[in-house]
């Protein structure tokens, strides 16, 4: 198969294309822009319907009656965007509604900045919304994964009828990679939608009985019910979904714990603590929620330190520190403000960390 | 003996939750009276807000789904993006379109959204207990306003169907009232014209009902009734506004 | 010749708003002395015979209490 050289937003919309979606509806903002742009010539090409919402409020609404209506659907913002889509992501939880949605991370907090972030990490796995409720993160670390995840996740959440997230950053957006694009499905035609997913709101002629897509549940004990049988569904999801890289952890004396951009400089840090005579080794999380808790299990007896790596002030490294269980100090290097480091500069933070819990 | 009038199968043989001479549940029954009778039950979706008639998809025989507040407009604007030859509605109150939903009716107006909404404005918020609303009139009493509403304080009702009928691609926008069976005709008709033009394909079509709410005005339902003929449809004209050529 | 109708109220159904009453132009229904299942006096019929199938109280019932019927000639 041949590879093309694409920017990561646009190979982004042509993932969702080729994973045959129905609608995309999106609201300008910086850096993921090309993602709209992109669709709005592309998708109805492909038979599909593009729209411009007049918010990300209402875009993440539309995408929700585009679902429940039984289209595949794909959202896509930045950081700010998915701040207001948060109302809209829990509800579509509580209503058992599938979709996937991008976010193409940025500097925060509020407007913040355009520049790569890892800020939203809270927001992703915590969810911003009232009630519990959980949704699958994955977190690519070059423009093939990406692509290669956005295809893949709508399968996923069809199968567990719940939104699927998708955290990126600008850096990803913005740069360029060669990528193997995934064969084209096609659309589901109107008339098998029902066929396909006999909950959707399609028309009653169109099934059995009387189709109702709602959240509101007053009785408690009915909506417990319901809340548990969500978390039965996200149990499942945890023994499934869990995604990570392991490298050098047999015999490292530091593991990284880094996704996503960082992850790629982590790599380089590896190579020039080799050179310097420190064996370094690293956890990636593709899946950032669920969290992969395992993976830490493979950290040989050598490590004297686990460091998370993030874009941020900190946020995955409470994840990172539960997952340790106590068994290594875990430190913390990062930038913030939409500042990518240096490989140096993380492998002379590295030394210096050490350093400290050696001494 | 033949049938005069009878329950429409549109309607789910069930007690409502509204209250006595809630206004909901006539309008309920003309938008479903209507679809029944043009074969439309089964290839329509409707979406339900935020208020009391979140309890709608109990009553109405149709595909439904319920909607984040104020965001039915948008909800329905991607049902039809999957659904083109589909009926498709909103039904919302006055809090869930011209206050949370004042962005979202606007701009489904502005696109021509092939879809109607049933706007039932009642000057008040009933679920919630019969706080203030954007359509609440001046001296009007409400939880949220117990001297009554002063413009100083909320501003001048909001007269949504004036607004809307400034957009271009909002091809019906008609005010109908529900207090006496005459106009409960003519409210039927406005119904069954909206749902032309949307089969038509020609734009957004919109239809404002004036309704009662008892419980929360703090009346009997007659009375109510005469409220909204004496003191509502003084503020808000009942006329259409703005119709294809031809309709 | 004068055209007979049959009214159907389901009483159980009826939330005594009492607006059917308020409108029927013969001026033939009114609430009912008993309460119905729900605690509200239903609204029937006093005088069905007076009854000239207008269906205003249909049309105005919120709660779709009211069948009307048409009998035919000669039918009881």
């Amino acid at each position: 198969m041949s590879k093309l050289l694409m920017k990561g937003n646009e190979a982004f919309g042509e993932a969702a294309i080729r994973a045959g979606v129905k609608c995309y509806f999106g609201y300008p903002i910086t850096p993921q822009n090309e993602v709209p742009e992109y669709l709005s010539h592309e998708l109805p090409k492909a038979g599909g319907a593009f729209l411009q919402a007049e918010s990300e409020l209402a875009a993440v609404n539309m995408a929700f009656g585009a679902a429940a209506a039984g289209g595949r659907v794909f959202i896509s913002t930045s950081s700010p965007g998915l701040a207001l889509m948060q109302e809209g992501l829990g509800f579509i939880c509580s209503t058992e509604v599938p979709l996937v949605a991008l976010n193409v991370s940025r500097g925060g907090p509020g407007v913040g900045g355009i520049h790569p972030s890892q800020a939203d990490y809270t927001q992703v796995t915590r969810g911003g919304y009232n009630g519990d409720a959980k949704v699958p993160v994955f977190a690519p670390a070059t423009i093939q994964e990406c692509v290669d995840l956005i295809y893949e996740c709508f399968d996923i959440a069809e199968k567990y009828r719940n939104p699927v997230m998708i955290l990126a950053d600008a850096m990803l957006g913005q740069m360029m990679e060669p990528v193997e694009l995934p064969p084209k499905k096609e659309i589901t035609p109107v008339d098998q939608i029902a066929r396909e997913k006999p909950w959707a709101i399609t028309g009653t002629a169109q099934h059995e009985g009387r189709n109702v897509i709602y959240s509101l549940r007053m009785q408690p004990d009915v909506l417990e019910q319901h809340v548990e049988h969500l978390f039965d569904k996200y149990a499942e999801a945890e023994r499934e979904l869990v995604r990570y890289n392991a490298v050098g952890l047999e015999d490292a004396e530091v593991v990284f714990v880094s996704f996503g951009t960082m992850s790629r400089l982590c790599v380089e840090a590896i190579e020039m603590l080799a050179e310097r005579g420190v064996k370094a080794g690293m956890i990636r999380p593709i899946s950032l929620w669920p969290f992969p808790n395992k993976a830490f299990d493979e950290i040989g007896p050598k490590t004297k330190l686990v460091i998370s790596a993030e874009l941020s002030m900190g946020q995955m490294i409470q994840d990172v520190k539960v997952a340790a269980q106590n068994r290594w100090p875990v430190k913390l290097i990062h930038r913030t403000g939409g500042i990518v480091p240096s490989s140096i500069e993380i492998t002379e933070k590295t030394l210096e960390l050490l350093k400290e819990v050696q001494g | 003996m033949k049938t005069v009038f009878k329950p429409t199968a549109g309607m789910v043989p069930v007690d409502t939750s509204y209250c006595p001479g809630c206004s909901h549940g006539i309008a309920h029954r003309l938008i479903m009276e209507c679809l029944e009778e043009r074969g439309d039950l089964g290839r329509t979706i409707g979406v339900v807000p935020i208020g009391c008639a979140i309890n709608a998809h109990h009553f109405m025989n149709v595909d439904m789904c319920e909607s984040t507040h104020g965001r039915a407009p948008a909800i329905a604007s991607g049902i039809r993006r999957v659904h083109p030859d589909k009926v498709v509605f909103t039904y919302q109150g006055d809090g869930d379109l011209a206050s949370i939903g004042a962005g979202e009716i606007v701009h489904a107006a502005h696109r021509g959204e092939k879809f109607t909404t049933f706007f039932i404005n009642n000057a008040i918020y009933g679920m919630t207990g019969g706080q203030m609303a954007p359509t609440t009139l001046i001296g009007q009493k409400a939880t949220t306003a117990v001297y009554g509403r002063t413009v100083e304080q909320a501003g001048m009702p909001l007269r949504v169907c004036e607004m809307l009928s400034t957009i271009d691609c909002a091809v019906f926008v008609e005010r109908v009232i529900l207090n006496n069976p005459a106009n409960v005709r003519k409210a039927k008709k406005a119904i069954h014209t909206a749902l032309d033009i949307q089969a038509a394909g020609l734009g957004f079509t919109f239809v404002e009902f004036l309704s009662a709410c008892p419980t929360n005005w703090g009346m009997a339902p007659v009375d109510a009734l005469k409220w909204v003929e004496t003191d509502m449809a003084a503020y808000y004209p009942v006329k259409n506004f703005k119709k294809p050529e031809g309709y | 010749m004068n055209r007979r109708f049959r009214l159907s109220f389901n009483a159980d159904k009826c939330k005594g708003c009492e607006i059917c009453v308020s409108v029927c132009p013969k001026h033939i229904l009114a609430m009912d002395t008993a309460v119905n299942a729900k605690g509200y006096h239903p609204a029937c019929c006093t005088d069905e015979t007076a009854c000239i199938g207008c269906t205003s109280c249909a049309l105005m019932c919120p709660d779709c209490c009211i069948t009307i019927y048409e009998l035919e000639e000669g039918e009881a």
